[in-house]
């Protein structure tokens, strides 16, 4: 039962629009020219023009993190695109990725504009070029000379724990012991990811992964294998974040945010967070619930964030689809996830095989569900039915946020 | 194989705040900041308690003992010519919220298990000392 006492402020808003660039391993092209692409297939699928647009946001924003993973800055796209704002945003701390959407759904909310852009590009398949991924910090040694590390960094980076794969192996290695995790669990997030890939056009991978083949290949870092970890890629997502009074204008179904998740109540760190088997999903998942009437049940479809599958399964118990510790039997043998299970799971083939668009694909695919647009991996709910409510989750250890969204205004 | 380090140690840039910690260990002994006026260890070091928000914050020696609450044995190589090393989160036996990534070192991979009864070394680079972990090696009766 919700304890607020009047109705979210995110119900106001609805995505209008949605649009992507091109996706692949390396396009070659520039971020902005990608950015630029998908933005305008966003404002295209609203309805509206370039001059409707009247805000601005993206995750993470200016000269953020490693080479092609912050995109272009706003002033950057409001420059190109000759776009007049009254309101501008973006940010990397916050409420995961998602955080550019929520913004704009509350500025929406506040009357500070009509029509947002919201968009996330990443060119990381390019930046990485052919030499595999990479840790942060590069792969320079120690002593005189390289560079030092200051802020959370400093805590891990001098231990080798130089990727995000380390720090969520650490979780997933929990899991296995409080809870039995197996790998042949695991490696359902990977093969159901591939199963739905095949049915997407811009998937990155689309060959069949089987068990056998997950359980096969090389561990990163245990108990994470290759297929545990996504895909770099290049590619930008944009949506439109409108006020629900123009639902009545699209010539498709208004995908309304219904509810958000936004809080962090541990602590902000990877390494000191008091539950290490689900860091601050527990807390996004549990103020999202808090803020609707909608219940974990009448969800059709999650779209969960798998930049790692233990992620995923972090989010599956976060959001109250099974219980604390028992998401392992929950995706055990892959039914329960599949398309025509309990809860399909990341139907466009998640960023494990749809590639890395870091949080904005699965919030675009939510909106392909929901409008059922999904072609060939369309989900068809029991008795016939299009999807009506989709749960989309981003983000990982400290960094997280969750929403619900519903097919049309309620 | 034995597991250690890393090949190579990316190193932290010493500050007001972690000078104490990253430097404790060249008289062997490790020290977390500790509030005087409500004894909670705070980690990592800050201005303040955030229990109390006494300023009256200080280092303090500890044991060095812990248990390994979770871990993992990284193979990929970011780090050119590093073999597989285990990375540990240790609690500290004075108080178990506090914990340390770290490597364990001295230990066969196959042998670590979460639970397990760990004390601190400290590897020294350049004016570094940093902590690194080990199985006990007094059986740990504590």
């Amino acid at each position: 039962m919700s304890p607020l006492h009047e109705e979210p402020l995110e119900r106001r808003a609805i995505i209008s629009g949605i649009g992507q660039s091109a996706i692949g391993r390396r396009l070659g092209r520039s971020e902005l020219e990608l950015t630029i692409e998908a933005s305008l297939a966003a404002i295209a699928d609203a309805g509206l023009t370039r001059d409707d647009i009247d805000g601005l946001s993206t995750y993470p924003g200016m000269g953020t993190g490693t080479a092609g993973f912050a995109g272009p800055t706003t002033p950057e796209v409001q420059d190109a695109m000759g776009l007049s704002l009254n309101w501008h945003d973006g940010g990397g701390e916050g409420a995961g990725q998602m955080r550019a959407v929520i913004a704009a759904s509350l500025a929406v909310a506040a009357g500070l504009a009509r029509h947002v852009l919201v968009y996330r590009t990443v060119t990381e398949g390019s930046a990485q070029g052919t030499g595999g991924r990479q840790g942060i910090g590069g792969s320079g040694g120690g002593g005189r000379g390289i560079p030092r590390m200051g802020g959370f960094l400093q805590w891990s980076l001098p231990y080798g724990a130089v990727s995000a794969a380390n720090w969520i192996a650490m979780v997933g290695q929990r899991r296995v012991h409080e809870f039995g995790l197996t790998s042949e669990q695991l490696g359902q997030i990977a093969v159901n990811g591939r199963r739905n890939a095949a049915l997407n056009p811009n998937a990155i991978y689309s060959d069949p992964l089987s068990l056998d083949d997950y359980l096969a290949s090389r561990v990163i870092s245990s108990p994470l294998r290759l297929f545990d970890c996504d895909a770099p890629c290049d590619g930008a997502t944009a949506v439109i974040v409108s006020h629900r009074d123009v639902a009545g204008d699209l010539d498709h179904p208004a995908v309304q945010i219904n509810a958000v998740g936004t809080a962090l109540r541990g602590r902000p760190s990877w390494d000191q967070f008091d539950d290490m088997t689900t860091m601050a999903a527990r807390d996004a998942g549990a103020s999202m619930w808090e803020r609707t009437e909608l219940v974990p049940a009448d969800v059709d479809t999650a779209q969960l964030y798998d930049g790692f599958s233990v992620l995923t399964i972090v989010w599956l118990e976060a959001l109250g689809f099974c219980g604390r510790g028992e998401s392992g039997p929950f995706i055990e043998g892959g039914a329960n996830i599949a398309r025509d299970g309990l809860l399909p799971l990341n139907t466009a083939g998640g960023q494990l095989s749809g590639g890395r668009l870091h949080g904005f694909g699965l919030i675009h695919e939510a909106c392909v569900q929901l409008r059922g647009e999904g072609g060939e991996r369309q989900v068809v709910r029991p008795g016939g039915r299009v999807p009506e409510v989709a749960a989309v989750a981003n983000g990982g250890g400290p960094i997280a946020g969750s929403m619900l969204l519903t097919r049309g205004v309620r | 194989m034995l597991a250690n380090g890393p090949s190579f140690r990316l190193l932290p840039r010493l500050d007001d705040d972690n000078t104490f910690f990253w430097t404790s260990g060249e008289d062997g002994v490790l020290r977390i900041l500790r509030c005087n006026n409500c004894q909670f260890y705070i980690h990592p070091p800050g201005p303040i308690c955030p229990q109390c928000l006494s300023r009256d914050v200080a280092p303090q020696s500890v044991s060095g003992r812990g248990r390994v609450e979770t871990f993992t044995i990284n193979y990929q190589e970011w780090i050119p010519g590093s073999e597989p090393y285990a990375i540990v989160w240790v609690s500290l036996d004075e108080q178990p919220s506090v914990r340390l990534t770290a490597n364990l070192i001295d230990v066969e991979p196959d042998d670590i298990v979460i639970g397990m009864e760990v004390e601190v070394a400290f590897e020294h680079n350049d004016d570094v000392y940093l902590p690194v972990f080990r199985p006990t090696t007094d059986g740990g009766d504590r």
